[in-house]
Order: C-alpha cells, then sequence, then structure tokens
C-alpha cells in the first residue's frame, strides 16, 4: 500500500486524530468526506442504521426455525429441517445451517431476534406488502418511505441516507427530499456539468428533480470520491499499519456484499450519512425452496456477518445497527412444488454492538392459524419506533403517525 | 405524441407529423402502412434449446454451459435493442416493451433465452388486439409458466403464485379479488405445465383439478380458459389496463376520473388495446401531460441511438457489452426485468447514481454517433448549435440553466451532444 493511500486510510479509520488532515493536499480530499461529519452532532448515542431489505418475502419458518414443534414438520414434510439440522438457539427454535455467523453473534449477545413480525390485516401481494413495510402505513400506504420522512423532519440533505443501489428504494424517498442513490462502483470518469444542478423557473417538476439530482451528485461526490479501501480481515490491519491490499485475484464480491462493503469504508471514514438501505432480491420462492433459500441466506450470512463484526472494530462501527426485514413470511404449509406460497408475519433481525443480543416477541402458534396463516405478535412500528428513537434519535411519533409502542430492551 | 409512442421520434418524423396533422398521425402510428423494412432488417433470433447448467461434474464442462447460457442471453438482449432502434413500426414496438413491462418476466429464472423470445413475438403479434387473446395465450406461454411456477402447479396443493399476479398485476389490480379467489384460481390453472426440451407449454388432464370453484362470485369447474373469462368479464379490468397505459404513455400523476371513464370505455366495446391506446392519445387530457414522464433507460438509450444514428448491432463487441453493461446499471435490461411488477416510474429513475451512468453513456453515445449526424450539427454556426441540438434531440426548449452549459461547450459537437443527452430537459417527456 503506497503511502498517501494509508495515511487515507489511517485518518479514515481514526487512529490518528485531526492533526492528520493537515498533512497534505491529497488529504483535504479526504477533508471534504470528513467534513461532512460536521452536520453530525457530537452526541456519542449518535448512531448509523443501515436497513435491510430482503425482496421475495423470506420464509421465516424455514430461517428461524421452529425445529422441536411437530406442527411444523406436519405442515412441510418435504422442506422442514430436522431436528439435528438446525442450529440450535434454544431447545425449541434454531436457525437455517445457512446461517453460521448469525449463530456465532446470537451467541455472542449481538443478534436479536423479533418474532412474529407483522402488521394487521396482512395484505399478500409483494408490492403492496413491501409499500406497507417501507411507508410504515399498513392502513394507506403514502408516497413517502418512513426514513424519507425521517429525512424531511430532519433538514433533507441526501446524504444522510444513502442507498448502493441502482434505483432509490421508495423507502428512502421524503415528502420534500430524498436519499442519494451512489452507484456501487466508483468510476466517475466523466466530469459532472454542475450548472445542470439549478432548478430553472417554471420547468416541470419531474425536470426540476432531474436538475437537483444533479446538485445532489456534485455533494455525494464529494463525500465518497477517495472512500478508503476495504482493510484486510482480521481488524489489527490499522494498528499495525500492515493493511494489506487485496489481491487482484480475490473473489468477485457477491452484489449484497459489495453494497456492506461500501457501507464500511463509509463509516470507518466517518461520513455524515446516517441511513444506509441495503438490499437483497430473490426470495420468493414457491417452488423447490429449501436449497435455493439456504442458498440466498448463507450469502447474506455471510455479507452480514463480516459487516458486523468488521464494525466491532471501530469505534464509528460500534454505533451501527442492522435491521433485516422482508413484506411478509409464508404460508405455514407447503404447497405441491416443494415451495410455499405468500403468508404474513415473519422474523426480523437486529444485529450490531448497541443490540442486547436475544429473543424479541412471543412465537406466533403453528396451529391456532388465520386461514393457513401466522397471527402477528408484534406490529413491525414497533421496531421501527425503537429504531427511530434508540437510533436516530427522532421522536417516532412525529414519522409514523403518532405511532408510540417499542420493542422494550432491544437497544443498549 | 411522437415521445411517448416511439421510442424517440427523429426530427423528420417531427417534421412529417407537422406537416400531415395530428389525425393522419396517429392512424399512421396505430396502424402503419406498408411493410416494416426496419424488423425485416432485424429478423428474431432463432436460439436452440440448450440443455440446464449441470449443477456438478467437470468444471469445465459447466463453464461452457453456463456460457452457452449467458451468450444467448446477451444475443436476445441486443436483438431487440437493435429492432427497437430499426423498427419502422415504432408503435407497435414501443407496445411490445411495455408489455414486456406489463407481464414482466424474467430471463435471470427462465434461464432460456429462446423462451424469451418466443415471448417477446407473442406480445408483438397479440399486443395491439384482443386483450382476452393475448391473456389466453400468455396463460400458455412458456417463460410465464416458468416464471410464475406454473409448470410446477398441481391439484394436489395449487402453487398460487401465477394465479394471483395474474389478477393482482395482469387483469384486475389489488383489491379486486380476495385470498380466496386466489386460492381458487390457483385450482383452475392447474394442469399446465411445459416441456424445456420442446420449448413448448403442454396440458396434463391428469394433474389438473376439474373440481368445482368458485371464482369472483361465479361457480364451475373452471379450467384456465374459464378463469381467464371471469376476469375478463369483469368491469375493473378497463379501468385497471387504463391506468396501467396512462402510467407509461401518459404520466405518473393519478388519472382523473373522467379521462379514465372515456379511456375505459374505448376499450370495453372490443376489448381491444389499439382502441385504448388510440382513445388515450388523442384524448385532450392526454396534452396536458408534457414533461410528467421520466423516460426509463431503454426509453432514453434506445431514443438517443435513433437521433444519433446508432445500430447496436453495429457496435464492436466491446461497445456492445459496455452499452448492456450501463443499462444494468442503470436498472434496466430488456428481457430482465427486477420482479413481476416490472420496473419502476417517475422520479425513482432520477437519482444521483444513474446520473454517473447517464454521463458515461452519453459520452459513449457521442463519440458513436454516425458521421452525417455530427457533421450535420458542426456545419451550423457555433452560436445556433443549441437550437440545433433542441431540433435533433426532440427537446421542445433548453432552459436557460441548460443553455448556458451548452454554450460553454457548442465548439466542440460531440461534447455538445453528450450534453444534451445528460440534461435534465432530455430525462423527461
Amino acid at each position: 500500500m503506497d503511502t498517501l493511500t494509508r495515511r487515507r486510510f489511517l485518518i479514515a479509520s481514526g487512529v490518528v486524530g485531526g492533526a492528520a488532515l493537515a498533512a497534505g493536499a491529497t488529504a483535504y480530499t479526504l477533508h471534504d468526506i470528513l467534513a461532512t461529519a460536521g452536520d453530525r452532532p457530537s452526541d456519542p448515542d449518535t448512531r448509523t442504521l443501515v436497513l435491510v431489505t430482503l425482496y421475495g418475502g423470506n420464509d421465516g419458518l424455514n430461517t428461524v426455525i421452529p425445529y422441536a414443534d411437530p406442527a411444523y414438520h406436519t405442515a412441510r414434510p418435504e422442506l422442514a429441517y430436522k431436528p439435528e439440522e438446525v442450529l440450535r438457539l434454544d431447545n425449541s427454535l434454531g436457525l437455517n445451517p445457512g446461517m453460521t455467523g448469525f449463530k456465532r453473534l446470537y451467541d455472542a449477545g449481538r443478534l436479536a431476534i423479533v418474532r412474529g413480525v407483522g402488521y394487521p390485516k396482512p395484505e399478500h401481494s409483494h408490492f403492496r406488502s413491501m409499500d406497507i413495510w417501507q411507508t410504515g402505513q399498513p392502513d394507506h400506504p403514502g408516497s413517502t418511505g418512513w426514513l424519507g420522512r425521517w429525512l424531511d423532519a430532519t433538514g433533507g440533505d441526501p446524504r444522510h441516507a444513502v442507498s448502493f443501489e441502482p434505483v432509490l428504494p421508495p423507502v428512502l424517498a421524503g415528502a420534500t427530499t430524498a436519499g442519494a442513490a451512489v452507484p456501487p462502483r466508483s468510476n466517475a470518469t466523466t466530469a459532472v456539468p454542475a450548472g445542470f444542478g439549478r432548478t430553472a423557473p417554471g420547468e416541470p417538476p419531474l425536470q426540476a428533480r432531474a436538475a437537483r439530482a444533479y446538485a445532489d451528485l456534485v455533494e455525494v461526490d464529494a463525500m465518497v470520491t477517495h472512500l478508503p479501501p476495504t482493510p484486510a480481515p482480521g481488524g489489527s490491519a490499522a494498528a499495525s499499519g500492515k493493511a494489506a491490499p487485496k489481491p487482484a485475484s480475490a473473489a468477485p464480491r457477491s452484489p449484497v456484499a459489495a453494497q456492506f462493503d461500501l457501507v464500511a469504508r463509509c463509516v470507518e471514514a466517518g461520513v455524515a450519512t446516517r441511513v444506509f438501505s441495503v438490499s437483497l432480491g430473490g426470495f420468493d420462492l414457491h417452488a423447490d425452496e429449501k436449497e435455493a433459500q439456504q442458498q440466498q441466506l448463507t450469502e447474506l450470512d455471510a455479507a452480514v456477518t463480516e459487516f458486523v463484526e468488521r464494525m466491532g472494530r471501530s469505534e464509528a462501527g460500534r454505533d451501527v445497527v442492522v435491521a433485516i426485514y422482508s413484506e411478509f413470511g409464508r404460508r405455514v404449509r407447503a404447497n405441491a412444488s416443494q415451495g410455499t406460497d405468500h403468508g404474513t408475519a415473519s422474523d426480523l433481525f437486529v444485529l450490531g454492538t448497541p443490540v442486547r443480543g436475544g429473543l424479541y416477541g412471543a412465537q406466533p402458534s403453528l396451529t391456532d392459524l388465520d386461514d393457513g396463516d401466522l397471527k402477528f405478535t408484534t406490529d413491525f412500528r414497533d421496531v421501527y419506533a425503537t429504531l427511530l428513537d434508540g437510533v436516530l434519535g427522532t421522536d417516532p411519533a412525529r414519522i409514523l403517525d403518532g405511532w408510540s409502542g417499542q420493542v422494550n430492551g432491544l437497544l443498549l | 405524441m411522437l415521445r411517448r409512442a416511439t421510442f424517440g421520434p427523429r426530427a423528420d418524423e417531427v417534421d412529417r407529423a407537422e406537416r400531415v396533422g395530428v389525425d393522419a398521425t396517429v392512424a399512421a402510428l396505430l396502424a402503419p402502412a406498408g411493410d416494416d423494412a426496419g424488423a425485416a432488417r432485424t429478423p428474431a433470433p432463432t436460439l436452440p434449446f440448450v440443455p440446464a447448467v449441470p449443477a456438478t461434474g467437470d468444471p469445465a464442462k459447466i463453464q461452457r454451459a453456463r456460457q452457452q447460457v449467458l451468450d444467448q442471453q446477451r444475443t436476445a438482449t441486443l436483438w431487440w435493442l437493435d429492432r427497437m432502434t430499426q423498427a419502422d413500426h415504432q408503435l407497435p414496438e414501443k407496445l411490445t416493451f411495455f408489455w414486456h413491462g406489463h407481464w414482466a418476466t424474467s430471463v435471470e429464472k427462465v434461464r432460456d433465452a429462446g423462451l424469451m423470445v418466443l415471448q417477446q413475438q407473442t406480445l408483438r403479434r397479440l399486443g395491439g388486439g384482443d386483450f382476452g387473446v393475448l391473456v389466453k395465450a400468455m396463460l400458455r406461454d412458456p417463460a410465464l409458466i416458468i416464471w410464475l411456477d406454473g409448470q410446477t402447479n398441481a391439484n394436489t396443493a395449487p402453487n398460487e403464485n401465477l394465479a394471483r399476479e395474474l389478477m393482482e398485476l395482469f387483469t384486475l389490480g389489488i383489491g379486486n379479488y380476495t385470498e380466496t379467489d386466489v386460492r381458487e384460481g390457483a385450482r383452475a390453472l392447474t394442469g399446465w405445465g411445459m416441456s424445456r426440451a420442446l420449448q413448448k407449454s403442454m396440458f396434463d388432464p391428469k394433474r389438473h383439478d376439474g373440481g368445482v370453484k368458485t371464482i369472483l362470485g361465479r361457480t364451475g369447474s373452471f379450467d384456465a380458459d374459464g378463469f381467464a373469462d371471469i376476469l375478463l368479464a369483469q368491469p375493473v379490468n378497463a379501468e385497471f389496463l387504463t391506468a396501467r397505459l396512462w402510467l407509461r404513455y401518459a404520466s405518473a400523476q393519478p388519472l382523473p376520473d373522467d379521462v379514465r371513464s372515456r379511456l375505459a370505455a374505448a376499450y370495453r366495446a372490443r376489448r381491444n388495446i389499439t382502441d385504448l391506446l388510440r382513445a388515450l392519445l388523442t384524448d385532450p387530457a392526454f396534452a396536458d401531460t408534457r414533461g410528467q414522464l421520466v423516460k426509463q433507460p431503454v426509453e432514453w438509450a434506445v431514443g438517443a441511438m435513433r437521433q444519433l444514428g446508432i445500430r447496436p448491432r453495429a457496435l464492436s463487441d466491446k461497445q456492445q457489452r459496455q452499452l448492456l453493461q450501463d443499462l444494468e446499471q442503470l436498472g434496466q435490461v430488456p428481457f430482465a426485468p427486477p420482479n413481476v411488477g416490472g420496473w419502476p416510474s417517475g422520479a425513482a429513475w432520477l437519482t444521483t447514481s444513474a446520473i454517473q451512468v447517464k454521463l458515461r453513456m452519453a459520452d459513449a453515445l457521442a463519440a458513436q454517433a454516425a458521421p452525417a449526424t455530427i457533421a450535420a450539427l458542426a456545419a451550423v454556426p457555433a452560436a445556433q448549435r443549441p437550437e440545433a441540438l433542441a431540433r435533433l434531440l426532440v427537446v421542445d426548449a433548453f432552459t436557460d440553466r441548460t443553455r448556458a452549459v451548452l454554450a460553454k461547450s457548442a465548439g466542440n459537437v460531440r461534447q455538445l451532444i453528450a450534453l444534451g443527452l445528460a440534461s435534465p430537459e432530455y430525462a423527461v417527456m
């Protein structure tokens, strides 16, 4: 690693203090990044949220598995995991065999599982249910995402809510402002015509929005240019000053791992972003579900575990909370295609150093069903309110139409 | 109208439309006269069946098999992009892309580009006619069956995927059916499956549930067509399709009730899509929707290629790969919608990420522009080039904001074109 890059890395990882910022002209580029941290309150309780969306409806019953319940095995004989296959959490629940990292985090007290999360009058449509989750409005999903409203309420700087997906997820769209979608690959080879960033009088609203995206890009560019590279795993790199560049032959990272990698680099660089959105699709498994879902969960497990463990190694990282949800779980009973159809309540994961690990919410019954579906036991807005209050330091009632319930004890 | 009905009109097409007037233009768009020489130049590729990639065995063999699947996928996608730029009958071609977003099926799961092309051809052939005929053809479409797990739907425990999306996304819209209708509808669809090797769908009576079902208040031993007939007879089908077409052809703003009624009535008479599209394009409310649509990435890129005289097939291998990669980064590749709901619309496309990709693409497209296009713009005095650029790209007018940026590059024709393509004005239509 050349000196320059290493210096950037050291500054970014907080190993050396602000004095290093004066070290040279290039460091001022990084200074631009760190300058975005000026918007951040200095309150140590100020945390960062990484919201992970699993598109398609992940089968919660084959993720956090009620292996000891005979009803589980009766309802889905072909799909069910045997008690000896699951990664046991206690004498009734176990994780999917693909989730070895989550098991480790659970044992370390850094993984919380909220069970039976859903909302009244569940929707079985992917799109409507995802709208409900992303807007946080089960009765009448509107046009703003719950984190978009948070952005509106806190000043509307697009850099504060960032997604590395190609299309901005609705959850980050507010009424007057929107988060920033940043391309996963940094290849800004073309000069940005900053002059496009001003809106012109009388132009159609969408054209004005296109112009504003230019203004946002100029700001985001200043933030993410020259992010430090990913340190080698192990955590001692910064201390020993021997962070090795990744070998060129390194296996390509999965898209979700690549998103997490960017989030990690931003957090370590101390950027102003308070909310990151990350996503993984492919959970809609109506047929031949078992192997495919395990593959998906293995990919998720690897990316999330690496991220959470990496975050545990830096001060900024220890303020990061990851929350993982999907638009619904799946039907208790399997269909004839060795898959499951759209269901209702499911498990929601919360991970990170600020999390008090363990099980939350009541486990839904597999026999007392609502037309074949689980009855929810925790409203998802309780989780959102907990995150708004405990991670983003915002009054949940302002964002969630007056909602005040929370999941007690989830965050430290 | 031309911006919406085609993949991006050329200046000469706008001139002709101005000359012949609105009525003749609509008529020519909806019922193009003569053979389509552009379509004849771009015949659909024949893609033979490729066996599934083996899960285990010789790694070299697996690699070859995987490569073959991907090569076919690339061939099909480039072919369609080429067809979009070349077709003379632009309205039916664009309508085919609309239907692709409606019956949004992805090669990522179907894993057979030949079946995707087959589906595209069905949408092209039937997309402008009786919607009922299209629905029944799609219920037998091999790619759609694989996409929504129809081939595994058996009478023993029906798979609800296709039945649900058929009602929610393809014919009625959410809120117009119950969960019981989904479960009963799934029973009606049992028995349809497909043979991968023959690239054909097939009906197996032994797997069909011939019992009595109750769907949307009607009771009978319905099969797939019987189920489709019930859906087509729902009054809400007309309103649903009207809204779907309005969203892509007119505006992302809510559709006013009186417009909805007018358009739905035009469709209902014969359940005909061309009737609906004619009513939409000629409705007084349509003219007020200027600037209310964001170009989807494919519309943006194909429109630019049409206007600049670029043909995807004529690009180098490297340029073709870059084109597909850029479209992927913009979030829209034909034959690969993100999910069964199709692609997003409106402001969702206007992201900082998209701008970066578009800036790069705009540079590449300007570099690939036909020499005649460049020469024509270079022949205009520098001070008038922004006007000429607006004409070339069929932008009504650049704002002062954009003119200020363009003025600085007026001396460099290719740079000027790139800026025009990247401008906020060119992002909407």
